[in-house]
């Protein structure tokens, strides 16, 4: 194990330990806000999946995260809970479904094109929510009643306590990136780093990178539906915009800013992006100007990746060669 | 004499883009144990020949058998999967990776098991001695750690030949491997391919004349797409055609 990895071994454990006590020092406003960005670094993990290590941008990733917030909501009664056994996987499944089938279809492109279409999918689903009576409209629908943790009628977890539940996505988080290191290292994570090195040499070599491609952009897609499970429930309310391609956008930014190849630079992109958009939104410190935060955001999230090529989950290596001196720089060495 | 191992079989294989005929009719055959060069000018349609014996771009009309089957609709991985291996004339390898990584990808090909999501794929053990079996072969054992980008040209085009060797591949398509390299790197390189011989069918695509009369057993020439000789070296180099058409510019 090289230097580096094991001081990632470290700060990824820091991390979750500090995620974990968190709550201990917070008021309910920071548990609810780490709740919310929790959520968001498990759907830009999907993401970073796709992007970063497939070399697939897709620009509808917002879709998958919306169609598992509504299918929660939808598929909830007024008076009752169901259980969330039944209704999770019901939901991601939507989402998987959805994902096989943009997928299906917009791989058939490269490059600029598959961006355009990913989006224009994304806006269709957009569209069904916003404008048909399945959606009911911009105002988006209240989740009355939580879904209920139960087996054998016996409550395990009350999902409408906030830091029960802020422990439930912290958990889900720890399990989708443990999932996906432990993916990126097997034959199918290797086969989809050499999809994104030279999609034709694997060809040559005897892939079949469609089905990879399919695979990958299912599985993210499955990703992003349980990311908006967790969303619904954690807000009891879906709209429209949790499908709109801001969202998309956002989450693009979150994973370059954090740093592309690496899936704690999703993670760390998610806080980041959050924790700088509550500062440009915080009036006492910006008065008037608070109102054009995305001008600060904008700005700041420029510089930073002016600055940082490899993203904030670069910067240790980036020091580390600084150090060392002039060391041969390559690409992903170290990764 | 038995009737030889006839490995790959292209058969009257026609490829147009619009009005230009880039390969035209033209039909030959591998056989384990021999190597086929093919020469021409640029743009006699020697690549787009690899290009559709590969299965990376379809042919106009016409047909390819691998080793008695007929692959002419199977897509380049397939084709790949049943022992056909090729190498680029562009470099194609993978630059971030190190030299084993390299093979080892390639080698993972033959036991892919892409649903095995917590096996690490570095403790195959199909894949990991096949990679460093190649680098071996390939001359590259001393560089296995080393970024493949950071390779000398003519190690990259070492590299090539190991990842296509990692396959396993019964027939081998080599485009242009000498390309840009010193009299040394060539020899090695031919040493390399005259090893092979023996257990591959190998089909040489080449600019570099001594080389090719040096390891051919058999040449075809190639005009404006279509063939107008194919026969052993010392006949094609006695060729009054390919001597006007061709090698009458060297000689």
């Amino acid at each position: 194990m090289s230097a580096g990895a094991k001081t990632g071994g470290v700060a990824l454990a820091v991390a979750a330990v500090a995620l974990a006590l968190f709550p201990l020092v917070a008021g309910k406003f920071g548990v609810d806000l780490v709740t919310k960005i929790m959520v968001f670094a498990i759907l830009a993990l999907s993401l970073e999946l796709l992007v970063g290590q497939t070399g697939l941008v897709c620009f509808g990733q917002a879709a998958f995260f919306g169609i598992g917030a509504y299918t929660v909501v939808l598929l909830s009664p007024q008076y009752e809970a169901v259980s969330i056994f039944w209704l999770a996987p019901v939901a991601v499944l939507f989402a998987t479904l959805y994902a096989l089938f943009v997928g299906a279809l917009s791989l058939r492109t490269r490059g600029i094109y598959f961006i355009m279409v990913t989006l224009a999918f994304a806006q269709m689903a957009y569209y069904v929510f916003h404008d048909t009576p399945l959606g009911r409209g911009t105002d988006g629908i209240y989740l009355y009643v939580k879904p209920a943790v139960e087996v054998a009628g016996l409550t395990l977890v009350d999902l409408d306590k906030p830091l029960t539940f802020y422990y439930v996505v912290l958990g889900a988080l720890a399990l989708t990136f443990a999932f996906l290191a432990v993916l990126l290292r097997s034959r199918f994570g290797r086969a989809l780093a050499g999809v994104k090195a030279n999609e034709q040499r694997m060809r040559a070599a005897g892939y079949s990178t469609y089905a990879y491609k399919l695979a990958a952009f299912t599985l993210s897609g499955a990703i992003a539906g349980f990311a908006g499970v967790l969303f619904a429930v954690k807000d009891g309310f879906v709209n429209p915009e949790l499908l709109a391609w801001h969202l998309s956008g956002s989450l693009l930014v979150m994973i370059i800013l954090g740093g592309l190849g690496r899936l704690q630079g999703a993670v760390i992109g998610a806080f980041a992006y959050e924790l700088l958009r509550l500062i440009f939104q915080h009036e006492p410190l910006f008065g008037a100007f608070a109102k054009h935060w995305q001008l600060g955001l904008g700005l700041t999230i420029i510089a930073m990746v002016a600055l940082l090529p490899e993203g904030l989950a670069g910067l240790p290596a980036e020091i580390r060669r600084r150090r060392v001196g002039r060391a041969p720089r390559t690409a992903d060495a170290d990764a | 004499m038995p009737t030889p191992d006839v490995l790959l079989r292209g058969e009257r294989l026609t490829r147009r883009w619009g009005g230009l005929t880039a390969v035209d009719d033209v039909t030959l055959e591998l056989t384990r144990g021999s190597v086929h060069a093919v020469i021409g000018t640029n743009g006699a349609g020697k690549s787009t020949l690899i290009n559709l014996l590969s299965g990376e771009i379809p042919a106009s009309s016409g047909r390819v058998a691998l080793k008695g089957q007929d692959v002419t609709a199977w897509p380049q991985p397939a084709r790949a999967r049943a022992g056909l291996g090729r190498s680029y004339q562009r470099t194609t390898i993978f630059p971030q990776f190190t030299v084993l990584e390299n093979c080892r990808l390639a080698a993972q090909s033959r036991r892919q098991r892409p649903w095995a999501w917590w096996e690490r794929a570095d403790a195959c053990t199909l894949a990991m001695p096949a990679a460093q079996r190649a680098a071996q072969a390939a001359g590259l054992g001393d560089d296995l750690d080393r970024p493949a980008g950071l390779l000398s040209h003519g190690g990259r085009r070492q590299l090539e030949i190991a990842m296509c060797l990692a396959t396993a591949p019964d027939v081998l398509l080599l485009d242009e491997p000498l390309a840009g390299m010193g009299a040394e790197e060539t020899d090695r390189m031919l040493d390399l391919l005259a090893s092979l011989r023996a257990g591959h069918a190998i089909l040489l695509v080449e600019h570099d004349m001594d080389a090719v009369f040096r390891i051919a057993d058999r040449i075809t020439v190639m005009v404006n797409g279509a063939v107008i000789a194919s026969d052993v070296p010392e006949a094609v180099r006695a060729n009054a055609e390919v001597q006007a058409a061709y090698l009458g510019s060297h000689a």
